[in-house]
């Protein structure tokens, strides 16, 4: 065997082995997408109901609560990123990390200092690197979170916001995660978490009786406030980890799916030249034979004579 | 027949139980509450405890619920909790070596799960 042809024969065997790989990890992803999915269906009825007491209360209550109350002049903000431990998804987590920069930069444009708090190694490697200071870290998790998951999340975030400003709390808190449009589409988003608009609220829950009963509140309808605005950060918290989850296996998915494609296409062009090589050997082999005989023919033919 | 409330009881990562039911029972941060068809709008944080509900079959279902709440209008309950299982799923066993391993260990917070969840298999 020539050495051309060894060389495309190893490259072409090389390049096999890593279109397993990745179809592997494209299935995987694939079956873990699924998954991911159903999470969000399932976690969906407590967020339902969530949003449905927190409107009934905030119609109900003449609201005063740290967590509602827009700061008047806000100086300090607080925005949580989403990225995951794990790379091989593609843009998910550059798109996720410049989504978070940008409205970094907002918000310092708009005069705010701001504190970033990172889930996910991705996200924290990219900080660390540029020695930027984060606020809190997590890791762990992020392929499938956890409802407590969200809670250690949430527990530092509730403090910080209220916390008052002149002793280092925040004011405002924004968390950039990837929301789960489709399996083709993910796109990432940044929302306030903190203060809670509760005209929002009242529209995310599709208010169609305005009329709504008047609640008798046990104990008290600031009680039950309190007691349900954290409650209602976590699923919300949750929700958003439980998409960028879904998102990021999907991401990794596609991007698996076109590593797949692209090392067939490989395989295919490699496997041409491998071809071309051989029957360019076996060509010079033919002519090497056929120069040969003639040669000899002609030699014996002169001597002949 | 008499009158009848839909109750939907949720947990954070699942729908736990739903179904109609004439009565519920649940321990709210200023006592034990009973809700039957018709009570006034209700919204309330819930202790720790178990929840008792009688289903429009006469049958009793009883889950453990640690903390959330509680709300009522239009004949619709619904019972929100973080953590929340019913008492055929709780392996009492289980609950009373977690109670005792939460006694030595002094931690609170799994002593007061554990107990709960001991608390609403007794009720069944």
């Amino acid at each position: 065997m020539g050495a051309q042809l060894r060389v495309y024969k190893r490259r072409i065997k090389s390049v096999t082995a890593t279109k397993k790989i990745t179809k592997a990890m494209e299935m995987i992803a694939a079956s873990r997408v699924v998954k991911a999915q159903r999470k969000v269906q399932a976690s969906t009825p407590y967020a339902t109901e969530l949003t449905r007491a927190v409107t009934a209360v905030a119609t109900g209550a003449n609201d005063k609560h740290p967590l509602t109350t827009e700061a008047e002049n806000p100086v300090r903000a607080a925005v949580l990123l989403l990225s995951s431990d794990r790379g091989l998804a593609g843009a998910f987590n550059s798109n996720a990390i410049k989504a978070a920069e940008k409205l970094t930069a907002k918000l310092e444009g708009e005069g705010r200092e701001v504190t970033v708090y990172v889930v996910g190694r991705r996200g924290i490697a990219h900080y660390n690197f540029r020695e930027r200071k984060l606020a809190g870290t997590w890791t762990g998790f992020t392929d499938q979170p956890s409802y407590g998951d969200a809670k250690t999340i949430a527990a530092p975030l509730i403090e910080a916001i209220e916390k008052d400003t002149a002793e280092g709390g925040v004011d405002e808190l924004h968390i950039v995660y990837t929301e789960f449009v489709s399996m083709m589409t993910q796109t990432a988003v940044e929302a306030r978490l903190l203060p809670l608009s509760l005209d929002e609220v009242a529209k995310e829950a599709g208010d169609k009786d305005t009329l709504r009963p008047l609640y008798d509140f046990e104990p008290s309808a600031e009680d039950v406030l309190d007691a349900l605005l954290p409650r209602y950060v976590e699923s919300r918290i949750y929700n958003a980890l439980l998409q960028s989850a879904a998102s990021k296996h999907a991401a990794t998915r596609r991007a698996m799916k076109s590593a797949t494609d692209n090392a067939g296409d490989l395989i295919n062009n490699l496997s041409r030249l491998a071809n071309a090589a051989r029957q360019a050997e076996i060509t010079q082999e033919i002519s090497e034979i056929v120069g040969g005989t003639a040669a000899l023919a002609d030699a014996t033919a002169g001597s002949d004579k | 027949m008499a009158a009848e409330l839909h109750v939907e009881l949720v947990a954070a990562d699942r729908s736990v139980w739903s179904g109609e039911a004439t009565l519920v029972i649940a321990r709210t941060t200023s006592g034990d509450i009973g809700v039957m068809p018709g009570h006034q709008p209700l919204l309330g944080v819930l202790e720790s405890g178990p929840v008792t509900i009688r289903t429009s079959e006469g049958a009793t279902v009883v889950a453990a619920v640690h903390g959330g709440f509680i709300s009522f209008a239009d004949d619709k309950l619904s019972l929100l909790a973080e953590i929340c299982e019913l008492a055929d799923e709780i392996d009492a066993q289980r609950a009373e070596r977690a109670l005792e391993r939460a006694k030595s260990d002094s931690d609170a917070a799994a002593e007061r799960r554990a107990d709960v969840r001991l608390r609403a298999v007794a009720v069944r």
